[in-house]
């Protein structure tokens, strides 16, 4: 209604309304609202809770750094901080190099590349469902696919070494997203770098040492750091195909918060431990972005 | 030489196809085994193309748990997702127009937040929103799994949006000023009609992402009739005692066939999803 009214008189344009920084504040508004209640709010409620005893059913009751002491000096919480760590610091770089690999060699363009790239990447469109999940436990089972490919009758779901590679494997196996950036990041380098460096006599292994990975650098870079991240947060996978076990071996951080939060109703004790993992993720990230200048070309 | 030409070329397409069906093995499996009579499926683990193709998992699995058959589930799913996707659409859409477009003090300082979001996992917040939910009464209704998206939270789009924004060029905004258009209507004449492509994109990405969740759904439904499909996935899993795989995978295939269809579909938008911005599938 507005609009038309304005754009048959004209005069509109004055009023406070049609002023361009109250309509940067109607615009931004939903964002606004949106930050302060479904982020803002739930946190500052959590940090309170986080130095209470709570159990949603009574009410809070102040205890102080109790929940953090306790977290501490707890052997699980180290031992889901391990796993979780050792699952980030192994599948992320193993997926960021299969996809600079296959980037690599999909990028000689030929009439079936398309095809290829689509192949490579459906695992990374389909992995994150409850079905993929359920479908690598019933592979890795006692009779499942493997084994039975494999001729051998090995319970990988049930060995506390093999059992967290499973999981590994599940996210490396995802690397199509990669992929596709780094294609894209490679296609973007002028072609005459490369004709310069062949003139002047260097190989494919030079040129892909000296031209191609620094250029990709600013990208592997936002994939580490991205990927991290969300590598620290598995969840799902993790609950469906183990449910933490063998004997906590794939206990990952955010499963055992919510083990205590939902099933051991130590709502004060997780929401500490979301805030203990806040503060890592942040730290580290800085940490990343710190090393940043040593080995990212820009 | 144009032999030895020709045989690397061979070489290359035989390994390049072989990795390739090795990838997508296990997918095809699955939806193979989901044809196969049911007890036969771990012994002919080995054997890709079931030998007496048969519907009947398709049937048991659609019966369900719980007097509940998939059909509901297939339904809340739709519904969730479908509910979500509109809100990221609509509220990505305003807010990237006006950190885009628009010059206001407080500018600079939303930017900042809305890339903060972009980099807070979910999961951070996963037991701070269920406490605040819980006091909002909103435990076993859809409400946490769809209002949040109404209010630009998910920063991914809001910066793919923007991003796009920027590249249209400024003096159709002067042109459309001068013809006396105000702010309003510069978006709904302008720039909402050329961004359609990165529309798409946020569509497609938001519509996947809300199909798949598995968390929200497994905090916050309690009862089966609510159930979308992944939870009902994990939950059937957890009921079928080893017996009906066939039933199981059945089911795990049709609830990938729509992520499966967009995928085949709109490839363009996706590749342009994860290359501008990262967003992952």
């Amino acid at each position: 209604m507005k609009k038309e009214r304005n754009s048959k008189l004209g005069y509109a344009k004055n009023g406070w309304l049609y002023k361009e920084k109250t309509a940067g504040y109607i615009f931004s508004a939903p964002f606004i609202f949106g930050f302060l209640f479904f982020v803002i709010v739930p946190v500052a409620t959590s940090l309170y809770y986080a130095f209470c005893n709570y159990n949603i059913l009574k009410p809070a009751r102040w205890v102080g750094l109790k929940n953090f002491i306790d977290i501490f000096q707890d052997p699980t919480f180290y031992k889901a901080l391990g796993v979780t760590l050792k699952f980030a610091f192994i599948s992320v770089p193993l997926k960021l190099v299969f996809a600079l690999i296959v980037a690599l060699i999909l990028l000689k363009g030929t009439k079936l590349t398309p095809f290829y790239r689509a192949a490579y990447y459906l695992p990374s469109i389909l992995g994150s469902s409850v079905a993929v999940a359920i479908l690598w436990k019933r592979m890795f089972a006692v009779d499942g696919l493997v084994n039975k490919l494999l001729g051998i009758q090995f319970a990988w779901l049930g060995s506390t070494t093999a059992a967290l590679w499973v999981i590994i494997l599940l996210a490396v196996w995802q690397f199509g997203s990669s992929m596709l950036i780094f294609l894209s990041a490679m296609k973007q380098i002028p072609p005459e770098l490369y004709e310069a460096a062949r003139v002047d006599g260097a190989g494919g292994i030079y040129s892909f040492f000296r031209i191609t990975l620094p250029l990709l650098t600013p990208t592997i870079f936002f994939n580490l750091v991205m990927q991290l991240i969300n590598g620290f947060m598995v969840f799902a996978q993790g609950q469906i195909i183990t449910d933490g076990k063998p004997m906590n071996s794939t206990l990952f951080y955010v499963l055992y918060m919510y083990q205590q939060s939902f099933e051991y109703s130590k709502v004060g004790y997780a929401a500490a431990m979301g805030w203990i993992l806040l503060v890592l993720v942040a730290l580290f990230t800085g940490l990343l972005f710190k090393t940043k200048k040593y080995w990212v070309y820009e | 030489m144009r032999a030895k030409k020709r045989i690397s070329r061979i070489a290359y397409h035989t390994i390049v196809l072989a990795v390739g069906f090795v990838m997508i093995y296990p997918l095809l499996w699955m939806v193979m085994s989901s044809f196969k009579e049911s007890s036969t499926i771990f012994h002919t683990a080995g054997q890709l193309l079931p030998t007496q193709p048969t519907l009947e998992n398709y049937a048991n699995g659609w019966k369900g748990f719980s007097h509940t058959t998939f059909a509901t589930f297939f339904k809340n799913t739709f519904f969730v997702a479908a509910m979500g996707t509109v809100g990221s659409i609509v509220s990505s859409l305003l807010v990237a127009y006006g950190l885009s477009r628009l010059r206001f003090r407080l500018r600079g300082l939303l930017f900042a937040l809305v890339l903060l979001t972009m980099m807070l996992p979910g999961q951070i917040l996963m037991i701070p929103q269920y406490l605040w939910y819980n006091q909002l009464g909103w435990i076993n209704t859809y409400s946490p799994l769809i209002a949040e998206f109404y209010f630009a939270t998910q920063g991914f789009f809001v910066y793919l949006l923007m991003n796009f924004m920027d590249g249209i060029p400024k003096d159709l905004d002067e042109a459309a000023k001068i013809d006396g258009c105000s702010y309003y209507s510069i978006f709904s004449r302008i720039i909402l009609p050329l961004s359609t492509p990165a529309i798409a994109t946020v569509a497609i990405f938001s519509f996947m992402n809300r199909w798949n969740d598995y968390m929200g759904p497994l905090l916050y439904l309690k009862r089966t009739e609510k159930y979308t499909i992944s939870l009902a996935l994990k939950l059937f899993c957890d009921q079928t005692s080893s017996s009906d795989y066939g039933a199981l995978f059945a089911m795990s295939t049709l609830s990938l066939l729509p992520i499966f269809l967009i995928f085949v579909t709109m490839q363009k938008y996706l590749t342009q999803g994860v290359v501008t911005s990262g967003l992952k599938g």
